[in-house]
């Protein structure tokens, strides 16, 4: 019953060790060698990660273009400032809703698909975005990118906070990532997020219970592409500028890679987990050697390989085969005793 | 009236002609059993009725309403029913999750994403109460891939049930279950006569011929023959084929 009780929390107790720990960063991160911008990454990947395990993990929607919706978010939000207003809410809403467009528009596509057929749509999908986004200068500043994009302040009424310098761009991400975690669980535990996963499950057999599947897809490709819009505007303004690069099909794969290698198709938390190792590997690795994704892809073989589940998925097994060793004890007492 | 009227359809995959003209007619409250040999195309019939595949021509009538071609979950939503054959649950969702997906109340709040389900109590109770209508009451806990074959099979009608149909469409219920299995069901299919309508897709004879009302032979797509169990057996089609001979 521990795992449902969880599920009916509106915050769990992994929340706020996951959070508390998060805190804590910028406490620490100078001395084990990194540095407060790679917590802020962290934190806009882990966003972006868990948008797309939406669709991967809980509606088992392999989306392998998705760095478009990130990309247009990120667009979106520098055109916002640029030519509606100059305000932090006004763009992150700007870079939702754009996010959401471009999944509505994806989505009446290739909502009524499933597995390879969804995958190769969303491959193309991907690549027509991206090729807007480079061949369209006077918008998106092609290959040059969109430039002098603002860290805007945070303004609540007459209060501001400047985020211009990293430690507080962190903990304004940390805030926003808080509430969009709240937000995820709910709705990934919700009617909704059970029909979600029950048409992973089988799409036939949600539609013979009479749920429109082809609604209910298409309605979380918009929340998933309008969340990692949203991601895209945060990632736009922590590195103050937007490029077509995220919207590749490698930029894409790697989200698909964080996903898999952190455990999304079995936990809540993979992504999460995903992106930390992955971000984390990179400049440790990185650091080292200039072959460092050489290193990455051995070690997601050989996760593909023995621990399809992922990291999260081989936490999982170990907690439980520990829970079952302490059980064990007293099983077999009980036994020995009714026998 | 019939509850459930099939006028002249025809069902064809390309230039392959599945179902060449069925007609059929089942009564409310009535067991029905649909049986012939393989390829006949019972199941192709049973997916038209149920809304998986779209008749290239003809009428299903549900309660006069013509249901034919709109789509599974249209029709499930006006009280059609099914079990799959071949077994599709939730596997991992626990035998209890996986009858209270199937529940109106669940439904009706499909795009509900603010409340967690696992607060809701009155669900689990529902859904528990259909468990254990099909012997499945100590079971609710188990993730239905860890049920044993027979178990999977009661928890396949249990899904259906819980739709709280008006019409019940059973596609080979005992397919793969031993004797004791076999009569299992027929003793849950039997508690359900009268207090719903019944179309049952069936290939043990002894099992269709105890406990229907009417039987339809299909045979070639079309319904070759039809009638009381009682008179299907002096059918010469039936007697030819040797079908009836466990009566």
């Amino acid at each position: 019953m521990n795992g449902s009780s969880s599920e009916a929390r509106l915050i769990t107790p992994t929340m706020l060790g996951t959070w508390l720990i998060l805190a804590s960063v910028p406490l620490w991160i100078n001395a084990i060698g990194l540095y407060p911008y790679i917590g802020v990454e962290i934190l806009i990947w882990s966003i972006y990660a868990l948008a797309f395990n939406l669709l991967l993990g809980t509606s088992g929607l392999p989306s392998f273009g998705h760095g478009a919706f990130f990309g247009v978010g990120a667009y979106a939000f520098g055109l916002t400032q640029f030519n509606v207003a100059a305000n932090i809410w006004v763009c992150l809403a700007g870079a939702t809703l754009a996010g959401a467009l471009a999944g509505l528009l994806v989505g009446l596509f290739i909502a009524h698909r499933r597995g390879i057929y969804f995958a190769l749509m969303t491959i193309a999908f991907g690549q027509i975005f991206w090729t807007i986004s480079v061949k369209s200068h006077s918008v998106t500043g092609g290959e040059d990118g969109l430039l002098n994009i603002l860290r805007l302040p945070v303004t609540f009424g007459i209060a501001s906070f400047d985020i211009s310098d990293n430690e507080a761009l962190y903990a304004f991400v940390l805030v926003v990532f808080a509430v969009v975690v709240v937000l995820l669980w709910r709705l990934v535990n919700s009617p909704y997020g059970r029909i979600l996963s029950a048409i992973r499950q089988s799409e036939t057999r949600t539609a013979h219970l009479g749920y429109n599947v082809w609604l209910y897809k298409l309605s979380v490709i918009i929340i998933s592409a309008g969340l990692s819009g949203f991601a895209g505007g945060l990632f736009a303004m922590a590195q103050r500028s937007a490029f077509p690069d995220v919207m590749n099909l490698a930029q894409s794969g790697l989200v698909v890679m964080m996903t898999l290698v952190g455990g999304g198709l079995v936990s809540f938390w993979g992504p999460v987990v995903g992106v930390i190792v992955f971000l984390i590997a990179r400049d440790v690795i990185g650091a080292m050697t200039n072959a460092w994704m050489l290193y990455f892809g051995t070690m997601f073989v050989l996760l593909v390989l023995f621990r399809p589940e992922g990291l999260a998925g081989a936490a999982k097994q170990l907690a439980e085969r520990w829970r079952a060793r302490r059980a064990a004890p007293n099983a077999l007492s009980s036994a020995t005793r009714s026998g | 009236m019939a509850l459930i009227e099939a006028e002249g359809v025809h069902v064809r995959f390309g230039d392959r002609v599945v179902l060449e003209e069925i007609n059929l007619a089942v009564d409310e409250g009535e067991l029905h059993g649909i049986m012939g040999p393989n390829g006949a195309g019972k199941t192709t019939f049973f997916n038209t009725l149920t809304g998986s595949v779209k008749p290239s021509r003809g009428r299903i009538r549900l309660d006069g309403a013509d249901i034919a071609g709109i789509g599974p979950y249209a029709i499930a939503r006006r009280g059609v029913a099914r079990s799959f054959q071949i077994m599709t649950l939730f596997n991992d969702f626990t035998a209890q999750d996986n009858v209270m997906m199937a529940l109106p109340a669940l439904r009706a709040r499909g795009f509900d994403m603010r409340r967690a389900v696992a607060n809701d109590s009155a669900l689990a109770e529902e859904a528990n109460a259909v468990l254990a209508s099909v012997g499945l009451g100590d079971k609710a806990g188990i993730s239905a891939k860890l049920l044993s074959y027979g178990e999977r099979r009661a928890l396949e009608i249990a899904v259906a049930l819980a739709q709280r149909p008006r019409v019940l469409c059973l596609d080979e219920p005992t397919s793969g279950l031993g004797t004791d299995g076999t009569l299992r069901i027929a003793e849950l299919i039997r508690s359900l006569k009268k207090k719903l309508t019944i179309i049952a897709v069936e290939h043990d004879m002894r099992f269709l011929f105890s406990l229907a009302d009417r039987i339809s032979v299909i045979h070639w797509g079309q319904v070759v023959a039809r009638g009381t169990p009682r008179e299907l057996q002096e059918n010469p089609w039936v007697k030819r084929s040797n079908l009836g001979s466990f009566g």
